[in-house]
């Protein structure tokens, strides 16, 4: 299934589309994602727009981001700047899949300088855990923790952070580790991603995008750099992405 | 369809030659080649002539034909030219030979198709072809049918051919000047003749032939453009010094340019093994071409401009560096560059599409520095910007492209072998 | 049954650096070889071109220029009381996959080991009495002079196209280098690269401190380049993209942009891509290698004889093939017996990041930009008072500024949320970060062998990997730290946060993937795999390049000195060639 739908989706121009899959997008399709490569097709729920995430997990990553990386006078926040996106994308391709890890048992838990041992891909940590989260703010709050108070947010993340919520058999400093590196992913790497929209992310700090020269700046110390900001995909990769996904 | 009628208006003025049965082939002929002189003479000529890029199918056996060519007016297969009895040169004489290289009509009578070019080749001494000849008659002999050609009626029909070369072909053994020296003769000969650069450097008329009151100013050749050979300074040879003509031919490169497109091909198949003497002999007649009148190139907007600067800043400062000096040694120069101030830019949109390498040689480098085709990653508007604003940036001047153009090149690049 | 190809002269397993050195240099003295990678075939174009390569998450976040554990990985403890686990995805040291090896994706920092580091154990000895040296401590010396070696340094360096300032010509002090590099014949190819902002930071601070700093040796090309083997480079344009990435336009150092255009075009030279080394065969006597078997993309197990086999893969994966063909005796850490996987080293590094106010627009960069300082590397300084031996360098590296990894924040700034943001936005183009990079010495206890539990992909038991910093290690790192805090805070208006190697060593964050050890060279069978041409004791047509070889680690990158050792040994392969047997009596 996935295979036909990624034909169908990925638009007409088979050499664009050659490049974004290149760089290992999951080519949107308009503002609609669509679901090549989810993991096996299970627990996506059939309703859902997005590549991995159900909508209501969607909803979570879309709050938690939000408080990880707020809109605020600075700029916009991980939720404007497409984080969400980048994480449903990420969560639905290799990496989500844990294609390159070495995923054999047996599972013993170790020491921390061993590193991961879970079983878990990163997808799956991602439904595992928002499952438990919302039980736990249900239970707590009446409300999943997308309709949370920013405060309570706040809380949760950081009961998570801490390792004080009870996710079973995954540590919640582990899944909070991996959103938080999974949202300054989003919000750093290169728009063509889905996430950084409008290079918000790269605007806040003053990285100009990948540019190849500097010969002739690199001696003009303390100048501001004057090139625009640039993705690998153009000065204007919102459209580029867009153009895309057309569906011929 | 104007050729059709040229060719019922002037069938009269055919080649005379009869059409006797075809000589037997002397036996022992093949049995003991010509002299070594000769052989070694033949090789050289045949490397000149850069025979082997047509007479090769891609994967093929050297010399056993059967490559497509593409021309205007549809694909023609190139023909086996090892010793093979039946489907090669094998059963041809001396003079079978020398009239195909002469005259373009071949062993049975046939008019060739000037995709070979015998109207360069005419100018050959019949002491070269025979050496070529010699040459050929050493190689293994493969066998290896011809296909037919893949042309429309008329053209189709050989005799269409007999009134083209009534109309544009005059045959004739290159003529010394004896006003000038022997290197500036060695030069014209090679130019002229086994080199045949007119047949990709000149402009071609409706029916392909090329204008002979013009040549070397320049001609499309195999989805690109090759650049004038005169003396112009910006899009000729006028800033060229005779040294880098001899260095471009012998190593693809030097400090103004990089070969790209056909002639990375042609250097390193064929120029490369030119002794410096005759590069440096063909060096010095290209530069006593005349220098043709500066054409004015008209206006670019500023909108272009910018759009293209800005496409420069983002793609290829890295390599060609910011004012498009390239890197000397490294990689070439767009600034004053003849290549790509060239009345057409296909070459340098073919180049941007579809990346490039340059010539790996004996002499020269071993490195093939490469540049990757930007087709994925720039649509037809943007390359047509960024082309117009490397040929009229940092003091080039040149005409604009537009994004029709870009788009049209795309396609046949895409379609065609290698594409 | 194993299927098997003709028989070849010289079978390299791998095709990095180390095997396109051996391949230029034996093919050139006649023999057939075949180099065997177990990765992709990758040039410049397309592989690394300037359209795509700058991709921080595509090659360094999620490493998809290195190896995949998926089909290979280590399991690793600490030390010999803990269940060693598999290593599940790259952190720690990234090794490299595909024809190029690390070479595609270092940054091009070409370093020379000091003199006394080759004679370590003995010099030790010598200045500060045999007492002096932990018990539990494997130093050793490594059978091979730096006097010896100094011709292949030159080699190499010109090979490369080595950027730098000279510090001492045979002899000779030359200002602005590093006055306590050993001496050379000769300078450097190419003049140093530009100074950053950064760079210049630092090298004003640390003249304040009293110390010298020089600009360090750099494989990226300053100006275009052409090598002794006619093969060109193109300038550096600080692009900042050297780790992790291969270089787009020709300027860094790789066996691409430096021998595989000449040494492709060589008759006698094959490669074959996609072909995992399982085994070095040996005959029945166990003294004589037969050649390789390995397993190609299709899953064939492929048997390839040669007459001699060259080990040119990653550190561990080297001692890995060791002991899963059974050559050489394992190493015996309760017995410290056995040579196969001892002295296991590794390198400590620590950082003192800054914080100021002047933009230094850190992006504009290259892999081996940087000032560093040398008077607290190897036995530059009086040890004594301090109880720890080995040292490091203290630099100023102004690799790039990508965003995602290559970002400093201060102490206190909040991990996330409005404050995250707030120090981003403040501090991304204005701080800098200085490291320290540290040798690891060789214990008892650190060591490589076969994991009982976990299995590769090929059915064979995962290397284990057992290693922690020991307390001569963190003493020393924290000496070099206080240096660079030292130099941090003479920077004017900066303030510093000061991050020393603390704890056990982990395998989670990266650190250098300067692995080393475990089939070390030697002068004594009992501690050695190798002799001191790198040709192995008990096989002599069997030979393992790269750092495996070193006996413990200096305070220095490796390649360079891997790149010497190389051609050192190639020239000895040479003679070997000539009068087969061992090139060193037992």
């Amino acid at each position: 299934m996935s295979k036909a739908r990624e034909e169908a989706d990925v638009g007409h121009d088979p050499a664009r589309r050659e490049f974004l899959r290149l760089l290992g997008v999951a080519v949107p399709a308009g503002m609609t994602l669509c679901a090549c490569g989810g993991p096996g097709g299970s627990g996506v729920h059939a309703a859902s727009p997005n590549a991995f995430l159900a909508t209501e997990e969607m909803d979570f990553i879309r709050a938690a981001v939000a408080r990880l990386i707020p809109a605020d006078a600075l700029g916009p926040g991980a939720d404007q700047a497409g984080v969400p996106t980048f994480i449903d994308l990420q969560l639905a391709g290799p990496y989500g899949r844990a294609e390159r890890w070495y995923m054999q048992g047996p599972w013993p838990s170790g020491v921390d300088s061993q590193g991961y041992q879970l079983r878990y891909t990163p997808a799956q940590v991602y439904r595992h855990a928002i499952a438990g989260i919302d039980a736990y703010c249900r239970k707590q709050y009446q409300q999943p923790f997308a309709k949370l108070g920013a405060g309570q947010q706040d809380a949760v993340l950081h009961a998570l952070e801490d390792g004080k919520m009870d996710l079973g058999d995954l540590p919640s400093k582990t899944f909070f580790n991996l959103l938080w590196q999974n949202t300054q992913e989003g919000y750093l790497a290169d728009p063509a991603y889905g996430g950084n929209r409008d290079f918000a992310g790269w605007k806040l700090i003053g990285f100009p995008g990948p540019r190849y020269n500097y010969v002739r700046e690199i001696g003009q110390f303390g100048q501001p750099y004057q090139q625009p900001f640039v993705s690998l995909i153009g000065r204007a990769p919102t459209a580029a992405l867009a153009h895309a996904g057309d569906v011929g | 369809m104007g050729l059709v009628l040229a060719a019922a208006l002037c069938t009269a003025c055919t080649h005379d030659r009869d059409l006797a049965a075809p000589s037997a082939i002397k036996l022992g002929e093949r049995m003991s080649p010509g002299p070594y002189g000769d052989i070694a003479r033949g090789r050289y000529l045949v490397r000149i002539g850069d025979c082997a890029a047509c007479h090769t199918a891609p994967g093929g056996t050297p010399f056993a034909g059967d490559r497509a060519i593409p021309t205007p007016f549809g694909t023609i297969y190139s023909s086996n030219i090892t010793p093979d009895m039946e489907t090669g040169i094998g059963d041809w004489n001396d003079a079978d030979f020398y009239r195909a290289m002469h005259e373009g009509i071949d062993r049975e009578g046939n008019h060739l198709y000037p995709a070979f070019p015998y109207p360069w080749y005419t100018r050959l001494s019949r002491d070269d072809v025979r050496a070529i000849k010699a040459y050929l008659d050493t190689l293994a002999p493969v066998r290896q049918a011809k296909r037919h050609n893949e042309l429309p009626w008329p053209l189709d029909q050989r005799g269409v051919m007999a009134a083209w070369d009534g109309m544009y072909f005059q045959d004739g053994t290159y003529r010394s000047d004896p006003k000038r020296s022997a290197q500036w003769n060695r030069g014209a000969y090679l130019v002229q003749g086994a080199g045949h650069c007119g047949a990709c450097h000149s402009k071609r008329n409706f029916a392909g032939a090329t204008d002979m009151d013009d040549p070397f100013s320049g001609g499309y050749a195999e989805n690109a453009f090759a650049p004038s050979l005169a003396g112009g300074a910006r899009d000729g040879l006028g800033s060229w010094s005779e040294q880098d003509i001899v260095q471009y031919l012998g190593t693809g490169r030097n400090d103004r340019t990089a070969a790209a497109g056909p002639m990375a091909e042609v250097v390193e198949q064929s120029t490369q093994y030119m002794s410096e003497a005759d590069r440096r002999a063909i060096a010095v007649y290209l530069k006593s071409l005349p220098t043709p009148k500066e054409a004015s190139a008209g206006r670019v907007d500023h909108g272009t401009l910018d759009r293209g600067a800005a496409l420069y800043v983002d793609n290829c400062a890295g390599c060609h560096l910011a004012q498009g000096q390239g890197e000397l040694g490294a990689f070439p120069p767009l600034r004053q560059s003849s290549a790509v101030q060239a009345r057409s830019a296909d070459t340098l949109i073919g180049v941007i599409l579809q990346g490039a390498r340059i010539p790996v040689t004996k002499s020269g480098d071993p490195t093939g520095l490469a540049m990757q085709g930007f087709a994925d990653h720039l649509d037809d508007a943007q390359i047509a910007d960024l082309t117009t604003y490397i040929r009229n940036a940092w003091g080039n001047q040149a005409e604009a492209v537009d994004a029709g153009h870009v788009e049209d090149l795309r396609k046949t690049l895409r379609k065609s072998p290698g594409g | 049954m194993a299927r098997r190809m003709p028989p070849v002269d010289v079978v390299l397993v791998g095709f990095g650096w180390t095997a396109s050195i051996i391949a230029q240099e034996l093919t050139d003295a006649g023999v057939q070889v075949l180099a065997l990678e177990r990765g992709a075939w990758r040039d410049t174009v397309p592989d690394f071109a300037t359209d795509h390569i700058q991709d921080e998450l595509r090659y360094a976040v999620r490493k998809q220029i290195f190896e995949a554990p998926e089909r290979e990985s280590l399991t690793f403890r600490n030390n010999a009381s803990q269940t060693a686990l598999p290593m599940r995805h790259l952190g720690s040291f990234l090794p490299a996959s595909g024809v190029g090896g690390a070479g595609v994706h270092w940054n091009g920092q070409c370093w020379r080991f000091l003199p006394q580091d080759f004679v370590i154990r003995s010099h030790t000895e010598q200045r500060y009495g045999k007492g002096f040296v932990p018990a539990d401590m494997n130093l050793q010396d490594w059978g091979v002079s730096y006097d010896e070696l100094e011709p292949y340094y030159d080699r190499f360096e010109y090979l490369c196209g080595v950027s730098g300032q000279a510090g001492n010509v045979k002899g000779q002090l030359v200002a602005g280098g590093n006055p306590f590099e050993g001496p050379r014949t000769r300078g450097y190819p190419l003049p140093p690269l530009e100074r950053s902002a950064s760079t210049v930071l630092f090298d004003k601070a640390a003249r304040e401190a009293g110390f010298k700093p020089f600009p360090c040796p750099a494989a990226n090309a300053s100006r275009p380049y052409r090598n002794p083997l006619g093969v060109q480079m193109g300038q550096c344009t600080y692009c900042g993209y050297c780790e992790w990435f291969g270089c787009g336009n020709y300027s860094k150092a790789s066996p691409q942009t430096t021998i595989l255009p000449v040494l492709l075009k060589k008759e006698n030279f094959h490669f074959r891509t996609h072909c995992n080394v399982t085994r070095v065969n040996t005959d029945g006597s166990g003294k004589r290698a037969t050649g390789v078997t390995y397993v190609d993309v299709d899953g064939n197990e492929i048997e390839q004889p040669a007459e001699m086999v060259v080990l040119c893969a990653f550190a561990q994966h080297n001692v890995h093939l060791l002991l899963l063909s059974k050559i050489g005796q394992p190493y015996d850490p309760v017995a410290n017996t056995g040579v196969v996987g001892r002295n296991y080293a590794y390198q400590i590094t620590s950082s003192v990041d800054v914080f100021q106010k002047e933009r230094l627009n850190p992006f504009m960069g290259a892999g081996a930009l940087g000032q560093a300082i040398d008077e607290f590397n190897g036995d530059n300084f009086d040890h004594g008072p301090h109880g720890f031996i080995g040292g490091g360098y203290v630099a100023l590296w102004n690799t790039g500024g990508r965003p995602i990894l290559q970002h400093y924040l201060p102490e206190h700034a909040a991990k996330w949320g409005a404050g995250w943001k707030q120090a981003m936005h403040e501090n991304y183009l204005t701080a800098c970060s200085i490291a320290t990079h540290g040798s690891v010495m060789s214990y008892r206890g650190s060591y490589l062998d076969l994991d009982p539990t976990w299995r590769d992909a090929y059915g064979n038991p995962l290397l284990r990997l057992t290693f922690d910093f020991q307390p001569n290690e963190h003493k020393m790192s924290d000496f070099l730290t206080d240096q660079a805090a030292t130099i941090g805070r003479a920077i004017p208006g900066a303030s510093v946060h000061v991050k020393k190697r603390q704890g056990p060593y982990s395998i989670v964050p990266y650190q250098t993937t300067h692995n080393t050890g475990g089939a070390v060279m030697g002068t004594d069978p009992k501690t050695s795999v190798v002799n001191r041409f790198l040709q192995s004791w008990d096989v002599p047509n069997l030979w393992v390049m790269g750092s495996s070889v070193f006996p413990q680690n200096a305070g220095y990158n490796p390649t360079g000195t891997v790149g010497a050792l190389t051609y050192w040994s190639a020239e000895a392969m040479k003679r070997y060639l000539k009068n087969p047997g061992p090139l060193v009596a037992t």
